[in-house]
C-alpha cells in the first residue's frame, strides 16, 4: 500500500500498461445516468525530456509524447485547431460534460452570463440550468453544496469568480473537501473540481490579487494543478474532472486570452505531471502559470548570453513532480525556482524544502527562490510591477547562480 | 388531559398486574401486533407559514414497541460511552446525545433509508438509527479498526455510506451547505428522496444556515432542515445567543415547524409531514424542542450554566423512553417485567459490544497513509516531498 519514499536512488518502476487504451474509463453508474461512449482511444500526454534519458530509466514502455510548448505539437501540428485559453477550458469543460451526465458546473454568473471570463460561455442554453447553475453570492454554502453534491456522486465544478473569493470557503475545502475520504474511512469520495482565475493581473487591487496555492497547499488530501498554455488547460481540465480526488485548478486572469493550436483529437493530461518546456545544460529554473512566460522571455535572453537553462513548468502544485524535478537537478545541479506566490510560505518555499531534502547531494550552490514581495499587490502600476518577478531578475539570478 | 388518563390507567395496570399475571388473563394488544393504533402527541404543533399536521399520529404496537428497544439501547451506549470516557478509552470530543433520542427514532420512524440524513458532532445515535452497529459505534470512538470509519475518524466522524448517513461533522455549521448538496443532487438525479439536514440551536446563528436556506428555497430543493433546539449552545442558553430563539419561523421565506422533540410520535408526525411537503414544494424548517442530560461534551459537566433541578426536571417529566413506557403500559402492549426485561437485553448487548470492541486492534502504522487520495486515474501519491507512483487511464 503506501510505501515510504527512502531516498534519492530509489525509482518506482512505472506499471507497464498500455496507455493507448481504447476502452473507456470504468466509472460506476448511478441508476439512471450513464456514461456516454468515448469517442476513440485517449492518449496521455506526457513531457519529452524523460525520453531523451531513457537509457537511465527503469521503464520498459513507450508512450507518445508531445512536446507541450507554444506553437509545438508533434503529431498534430498541421491537424490541429487554434483557440484561447479559456476557449481551451471550455472545449475540456463541454466534452466532459458530454461525456458524463453526473459532471455540472456552479458558480456565480456562470450560467446565463457564460461566466466572467467566458470559460462557460453557452454551456447553460446546451445543458440547462440546473447542469450549469448560477448561485448566489454565497461562497462558503455553494462550495459546500458542490461537496455535499459530490459526496453522493455528482461531479461537480465549482468556480470561483476569482480565487481570492474562495477565502470565504476555506472551511469547506480544507475540512469537508479535503478530509471526507480519510475520516469516513474511504467511505465517501469528494470528486469536485474547485477552479478560478488567480494571480496578480493589470492594477486590480490587493483583494483581487491573491495567489491562494500557498494557502492550500497544506490541506491533506486535494490535489492542485496550475495550468499556463491552452494546450495544457484542457488537458488538466479534463484530468481534473475525471479524478476522483477533489482538485483544485488554478487558472490566471492574464493568461486567458493566449493562443494556441491545440489537437483534435481527445487526450487527458496526467494531473501529478511537470511539463518540460525547454530542455538545457546549466540550471533548472522550476515555475508555473503566468511566471512561465516571464521565465522563457528571460531564457531568451540567457540564451543570447551563453547560458542553456532547463525550463520546467510544474504544473502540479501538490503534489510535485519530484521525478522529472530530480531528473533535471541532477543534470544541471542548480536549481532556481521562479514563482507568482509570495516568498513566505508560498509554493516556491516548499518546493526548496523538498528539493533540498531529497537532491541535496546533487546541488552544487544553494537553491535560489524568486517570489512575489511579501506586500498586498498594490494599485500603481509600477509599484505592481516590483512586487512581481519580472524577467530581468531571472537573468541576473541565472547569471549569479551560474558563476 | 391525555396525561392524567395515563398516570391512572399506569396505575390501574400497576395493580391489576399480579392479578392478570395469576389468572393468565389475554392481553389486549400484543407486542408484535401491527394494527393501527392511533395516538395523540402530547403538544400541538406550532407553524409558520403552512398548515400544522394533525396530533393524532398513526402507529402501531409493533412500531412503539421498537422505539422503546432502540431508544433504550440508543440511551445506554451513550451512558456507556460516559464510562468509557472516564475510563479513558474515548479520548477527544465525545458529545452525547441522551435525551434527544425520540429526534432519532422519530425520523427513521418517517423516512426510507434511502433519504438522506446529515447532522453534526452528535452523531452516535443517528448512526444507530441509519443501521450502524454498536460494534462500530464503540470500535470507532476507542479508535480502532472495527470502527464505522476505521478508527480514523472518531466521536465526531460517523458515517454510513449505504444506508445514505452523510456523517458526522465538527465543524458547526458547516453541515448545512453540504445538506443543500445532497438535495441538489437528489433533485439533479429526479431520486423522490428528501435530504434532512440536522443542525443545533447554535448553529441556527450561522450565516451558512441562511445562505444555504436561499438557495434551497430558491431552487426548490428537497431540503429539510432540523434545528435540534437542546436550548444551550455549549454554555451559551438560546436567549443568550439568538435574538429571535424563534428558530422555526428564522427561515422567514421558509415555512416552519415547531415540534415537542421529546414526543417521538410527535417527531414521526412532523417529519412524515416535513418530507411530503419538501417533494412537493421545496425547503422546511423542523424545531425539534428537546434537552440533553449531559453537558455538551465529556469535557463540560453541563451543570455551571443550568440548575440541576432543571437536569432532573426535563428528566422526570419529558423523557422520551419514559413517555413510551407509559404508553405501552397504558395500552397494554407489554408489561413492566417485560420492558424491564429488554432494558436488561440491551445493557448486556451494549456490555458485549464494548468487550469485543476492546478486543478490536488498534490501526496499522500503514493505515496513516490509506484513504488519503483516491486511486483514481491509476495515481498513488503520498505528499509533497514523497515519490509518487506514475498514473496511466485505465
Amino acid at each position: 500500500m503506501a510505501t515510504l519514499f527512502q531516498g534519492v536512488g530509489a525509482v518506482t518502476p512505472f506499471s507497464a500498461s498500455s496507455s493507448l487504451d481504447s476502452n473507456k474509463l470504468l466509472l460506476p453508474s448511478r441508476k439512471s445516468l450513464s456514461i456516454s461512449d468515448s469517442r476513440g482511444s485517449i492518449f496521455v500526454y506526457r513531457s519529452d525530456a524523460l525520453n531523451l534519458k531513457a537509457a537511465t530509466r527503469k521503464q520498459d514502455l513507450l508512450i507518445p509524447n508531445a512536446v507541450a510548448t507554444k506553437g509545438e505539437t508533434s503529431t498534430s501540428a498541421k491537424s490541429g485547431h487554434e483557440l484561447l485559453l479559456f476557449e481551451a477550458l471550455r472545449e475540456g469543460l463541454e466534452e466532459e460534460m458530454e461525456r458524463d451526465p453526473r459532471v455540472c458546473v456552479m458558480g456565480e454568473d456562470v450560467g446565463h452570463y457564460g461566466g466572467s471570463y467566458k470559460v462557460t460561455k453557452g454551456l447553460a442554453e446546451k445543458y440547462g440550468d440546473l447542469r450549469v447553475l448560477d448561485t448566489p453570492i454565497a461562497e462558503n454554502s455553494f462550495t459546500g453544496m458542490g461537496i455535499g453534491a459530490a459526496m453522493t456522486g455528482l461531479r461537480p465544478i465549482v468556480e470561483g469568480m476569482n480565487m481570492g473569493f474562495l477565502l470565504l470557503a476555506f472551511n469547506q475545502i480544507s475540512n469537508n473537501c479535503g478530509m471526507l475520504h480519510y475520516t469516513s474511512g474511504g467511505q465517501f469520495t469528494i470528486p469536485i473540481v474547485i477552479r478560478g482565475p488567480g494571480g496578480v493581473g493589470r492594477q486590480l487591487g490587493a483583494e483581487h490579487s491573491q495567489r491562494l496555492e500557498s494557502y492550500f497547499q497544506s490541506i491533506p488530501g486535494i490535489q492542485m494543478v496550475a495550468c499556463s498554455t491552452p494546450y495544457n488547460a484542457k488537458g488538466l481540465m479534463k484530468a481534473a474532472i475525471r479524478s476522483e480526488n477533489p482538485v483544485i485548478l488554478f487558472e490566471h486572469v492574464l493568461l486567458y486570452n493566449l493562443k494556441e493550436r491545440i489537437p483534435d483529437e481527445e487526450y487527458v493530461l496526467s494531473l501529478e505531471e511537470a511539463e518540460m518546456v525547454r530542455p538545457g545544460e546549466h540550471v533548472t529554473i522550476l515555475t508555473y502559470s503566468r511566471m512561465r512566460y516571464h521565465v522563457m522571455q528571460a531564457a531568451k535572453t540567457l540564451v543570447n548570453k551563453g547560458y542553456d537553462p532547463e525550463v520546467i513548468d510544474i504544473r502540479s502544485l501538490k503534489p510535485f513532480d519530484l521525478y522529472t524535478i530530480g531528473c533535471s537537478v541532477k543534470k544541471t545541479h542548480r536549481v532556481l525556482i521562479v514563482e507568482e506566490c509570495m516568498r513566505t510560505g508560498g509554493i516556491g518555499a516548499s518546493l526548496t524544502a523538498a528539493i533540498t531534502e531529497n537532491f541535496h547531494d546533487y546541488l552544487d550552490a544553494p537553491i535560489v527562490c524568486l517570489s512575489s514581495q511579501d506586500v498586498p499587490t498594490p494599485y500603481a502600476g509600477t509599484l505592481e510591477e516590483w512586487t512581481v518577478v519580472q524577467p530581468a531578475q531571472i537573468v541576473s539570478a541565472v547569471e549569479q547562480l551560474c558563476q | 388531559m391525555a396525561l392524567s388518563r395515563i398516570a391512572s390507567s399506569t396505575h390501574a395496570s400497576n395493580l391489576l398486574k399480579p392479578l392478570s399475571a395469576a389468572l393468565s388473563i389475554r392481553r389486549v394488544i400484543s407486542s408484535d401486533s401491527t394494527d393501527p393504533l392511533t395516538i395523540e402527541t402530547s403538544l400541538p404543533f406550532i407553524s409558520h407559514k403552512c398548515d400544522a399536521p394533525p396530533r393524532a399520529v398513526d402507529t402501531s404496537a409493533s412500531e412503539l414497541f421498537s422505539f422503546f428497544r432502540d431508544m433504550a439501547t440508543m440511551r445506554r451506549m451513550e451512558i456507556a460511552a460516559d464510562s468509557l470516557y472516564k475510563a479513558k478509552l474515548i479520548r477527544g470530543f465525545c458529545h452525547l446525545y441522551d435525551g434527544q433520542e425520540a429526534v432519532a427514532i422519530g425520523m427513521e420512524a418517517a423516512i426510507t433509508k434511502k433519504d438522506a440524513i446529515i447532522t453534526a458532532y452528535r452523531d452516535h445515535c443517528i448512526f444507530i438509527g441509519r443501521g450502524g452497529t454498536l460494534l462500530e459505534v464503540f470500535g470507532e470512538l476507542m479508535g480502532r479498526i472495527c470502527g464505522g470509519s476505521k478508527g480514523k475518524g472518531g466521536s465526531m466522524h460517523f458515517y454510513r455510506k449505504q444506508t445514505n448517513f452523510f456523517g458526522g461533522h465538527g465543524i458547526v455549521g458547516a453541515q448545512i451547505p453540504l445538506g443543500c448538496g445532497l438535495a441538489f443532487a437528489q433533485r439533479y438525479s429526479k431520486e423522490e428522496n428528501v435530504t434532512f439536514t440536522l443542525y443545533g440551536d447554535g448553529a441556527a446563528n450561522q450565516g451558512q444556515l441562511f445562505e444555504a436556506l436561499n438557495m434551497a428555497a430558491l431552487w426548490d430543493l428537497p431540503a429539510i432542515l432540523v434545528c435540534e433546539n437542546n436550548h444551550y449552545g455549549m454554555g451559551t442558553a438560546e436567549w443568550r445567543a439568538a435574538k429571535n430563539p424563534a428558530y422555526y419561523k428564522r427561515g422567514d421565506y421558509v415555512p416552519g415547524l415547531k415540534v415537542d422533540g421529546m414526543d417521538v410520535l410527535a417527531v414521526k408526525q412532523a417529519c412524515k409531514f416535513a418530507k411530503e411537503h419538501a417533494l412537493k414544494n421545496g425547503p422546511l424548517i423542523l424545531e425539534m424542542d428537546t434537552y440533553r442530560y449531559h453537558g455538551h461534551s465529556m469535557s463540560d459537566p453541563g451543570s455551571t450554566y443550568r440548575t440541576r433541578d432543571e437536569i432532573s426536571g426535563v428528566r422526570q417529566e419529558r423523557d422520551p423512553i419514559e413517555r413510551v413506557r407509559k404508553l405501552l403500559l397504558a395500552h397494554d402492549i407489554a408489561s413492566e417485567k417485560e420492558l424491564k426485561d429488554i432494558e436488561k437485553q440491551v445493557r448486556k448487548d451494549v456490555d458485549d459490544a464494548i468487550a469485543k470492541a476492546k478486543e478490536c486492534p488498534m490501526p496499522d502504522p500503514s493505515e496513516l497513509f490509506t484513504n488519503v487520495y483516491v486511486k483514481g486515474l491509476g495515481v498513488e501519491s503520498f505528499g509533497a516531498d514523497r515519490k509518487e507512483v506514475r498514473a496511466t487511464l485505465p
